[in-house]
């Protein structure tokens, strides 16, 4: 299978501080991110916020200027492009934002928000508009009468359907979610996941799908990635990552992720310490402040652990084969024995 | 057990846009043992909020408390206090912990201060020994290196760290029941751990009872004894947590576990609720949920159901647990 989007050594770079804003600094919120995106595929880019996750999302579809690295999709250099080109690309990818309330033209009725697509890109006649607007408020589960209100008159739900109706009406290969459910109460959320997962599978759309939520990227991802501090840890199918998370901060977010049942309560991994400043990278693992793993030392301080292949993971830890001996894993389901790892003091 | 806090017919009433009159909380009876945590759990708009507000009498103008409501605090109706005596309950005996401790906390004060004017207005110490008391608080919730960081800002402090410092704050009062709004809703998950931890060593420490508010059922899975689930203005469930989570008797229950995706098991299409959460100068009537209700019976649109007692402290309000209703 080809890769539809191939994204390699990705970095963005903030400069901050300078006159009156405290010392000046470089920040790398992406630090060297590679991955491929296969048509029809969801890779899910999950990380806490400020791991660098949604500057991943805008900087392929150019949203924001990359520092370096390369963006290939379907095999054109998307950095290369002229304005005219990119305006042409930016049709085959699309994006679904978190805030449909502010991602939404307040003084545009929500007809006109999902026509603007079609108009800019000349992609019907006029005349022809009206009617495809109808089919695509249909295909989101919207009644088509949707197209006379303004984005105050929605709720919540309905306000993320007209966003992604909109994103639809260009008809994308690509499609990027930046946390397309967390603002929504957890009985509309699921309405949503299933609207999305009900598109992929009708139109063949590939997802980056970003969020912060293990339980909901797990709903539609096939992959997932793991997002530290500007960099991935740990890359991998949905379920190894899930039954034998190899990287100690990925079995930390899994322990962390709420059960909703308390007779199958995961062991807690409550960690201690404090992340890394982003004005101040440490030399090795930026999660050594905070890792509990027996074998963290010295090397883990000062050594960048690069992400390799493990089995069917790529983890970037020094000792992650240790993580999969059975004994090792702390995520396993116990009701007895909630006990919180001792990390290294 | 004995309770600690009692709510009675909680009844909360603000005017509506047409000139009539909304209930976002109505008709809400909760009880708080020493030592307990409950948990109150809602989707947005439930009234789950509102209700932790008027514990503490604190909801704001133009709503008002039917004065017909109680809420109790060892044999004390809250409601009939005035002055001096309500100020020993606001932050005093009850304390409240908000979501967001950016917008909370005071930005030009330093979180020490910030801690120590919280003692002070509650308990005789002053000066140096009100300092020293506010460095003890702070190093019970956690802060590291508590005399330093007295005098970080708020902007110097991480979420995790600043949430530590709210809930500093209230326990300065040494408060009885802590109230806790949607502690870690800000937080991020591995942090969120970390608070939730901290509250349930709280309580084992200090005997205090906590009322967890909550939109995640899976967050109070582990944490609390007890759950009230919230829906429209109205408790519709409440049941010991193992209970709830084995056996949730109620349709609504049982829709938001359909709907809430899971990491262990299959991944199974989530079995979304129909339509959206009701406005309150709007609720539906008879039972608020019919119009989403999968388990819909012809009654429920005209009857309001009855309050059916399961167990001890255990109810549903729902037509289909009663006998012959179908």
């Amino acid at each position: 299978m080809t890769a539809l989007l191939e994204v390699r050594d990705l970095v963005k770079r903030f400069d901050t501080g300078g006159l009156l804003r405290g010392p000046r600094a470089v920040v790398h919120a992406v630090n060297g991110v590679s991955f491929e995106l296969a048509a029809g595929e969801t890779l899910g880019l999950v990380g806490e916020s400020g791991s660098g996750k949604s500057t991943v999302g805008r900087v392929i579809l150019r949203l924001t200027d990359a520092s370096a690295g390369s963006v290939r999709f379907g095999g054109v250099d998307v950095f290369g492009l002229s304005a005219g080109e990119l305006r042409a690309i930016r049709r085959r990818m699309q994006i679904v934002f978190q805030d449909p309330y502010s991602s939404l033209d307040p003084r545009m009725r929500a007809g006109s928000a999902v026509a603007e697509g079609l108009e800019i890109h000349r992609l019907l006649p006029s005349a022809e508009i009206p009617g495809r607007v109808a089919e695509l408020f249909q295909e989101v589960g919207l009644d088509p009468s949707f197209s006379a209100k303004f984005p105050h008159e929605c709720s919540g739900g309905q306000r993320q359907r007209i966003g992604i109706a909109r994103a639809l009406a260009v008809d994308p290969a690509f499609l990027v979610c930046d946390e397309p459910v967390s603002a929504l109460d957890v009985s509309v959320q699921a309405q949503v996941l299933n609207l999305l997962a009900d598109l992929q599978r009708r139109r063949g759309i590939a997802f980056l799908f970003i969020a912060h939520d293990l339980a909901v990227v797990r709903q539609l991802a096939h992959r997932i990635a793991v997002m530290y501090f500007g960099r991935i840890v740990e890359l991998a199918p949905t379920e190894t990552i899930i039954r034998t998370p190899l990287h100690p901060y990925t079995q930390a977010l899994l322990s962390a992720v709420p059960e909703p049942d308390p007779a199958r309560q995961r062991t807690r991994i409550v960690l201690k310490g404090e992340p890394p400043k982003p004005m101040a990278p440490p030399p090795g693992c930026p999660f050594a402040s905070r890792c509990f793993h027996p074998m963290k030392n010295e090397r883990c301080v000062n050594e960048l652990p690069p992400l390799r292949a493990v089995g069917e993971s790529q983890v970037a830890c020094h000792y992650a084969e240790y993580s999969l001996q059975p004994s090792a894993l702390s995520h396993q389901p116990s009701a007895s024995n909630p006990q919180t790892p001792t990390p290294n003091p | 057990m004995s309770d600690l806090l009692e709510v009675q017919d909680l009844r909360i009433r603000f005017p509506a846009p047409g000139g009539g009159v909304s209930c976002p909380v109505d008709g809400v009876s909760l009880r708080l043992a020493r030592g307990e945590t409950l948990a109150l759990v809602g989707e947005s708009g439930s009234g789950k909020s509102l209700t932790a507000l008027a514990l503490l009498r604190l909801v704001p103008p133009p709503g008002v408390i039917d004065p017909a409501s109680r809420i109790v605090l060892e044999g004390v109706n809250l409601l009939e206090l005035q002055g001096e005596a309500l100020r020993a309950i606001r932050g005093g005996r009850i304390g409240l912990v908000f979501q967001d401790a950016m917008t909370s906390l005071n930005p030009v004060i330093s979180i020490g201060e910030q801690v120590r004017e919280t003692v002070a207005a509650h308990r005789t110490l002053r000066g140096k020994e009100a300092r020293e008391r506010a460095i003890a608080l702070l190093d019970e919730v956690g802060m590291p290196g508590a005399s330093t960081r007295y005098r970080a800002y708020p902007h110097e402090l991480s979420g995790g760290l600043r949430q530590r410092a709210l809930i500093a704050i209230a326990l300065a009062g040494e408060p009885d029941v802590l109230i806790a709004d949607e502690p870690t809703t800000a937080l991020d998950v591995t942090v969120q751990a970390q608070i939730l931890e901290l509250l349930d060593q709280l309580r084992t420490s200090r005997g205090m009872a906590v009322l967890l508010i909550s939109h995640d059922l899976g967050l109070v899975a582990g944490r609390a004894d007890r759950v009230a689930v919230m829906y429209a203005g109205q408790i519709v469930e409440e049941a010991s947590t193992s209970r709830l989570f084995r056996s949730p008797s109620h349709p609504y229950t049982r829709a938001l576990f359909g709907s809430i995706p899971r990491l262990d098991g299959a991944v199974d299409r989530l079995v979304p609720i129909a339509g959206a959460v009701p406005l309150p100068d709007a609720w539906p009537p008879a039972c608020r949920f019919h119009p989403r209700c999968p388990e819909v019976l012809a009654r429920c649109s005209i009857e309001t159901p009855p309050v059916v007692p399961l167990a001890p402290g255990e109810m549903s309000r729902c037509w289909l647990l009663v006998k012959g209703a179908r």
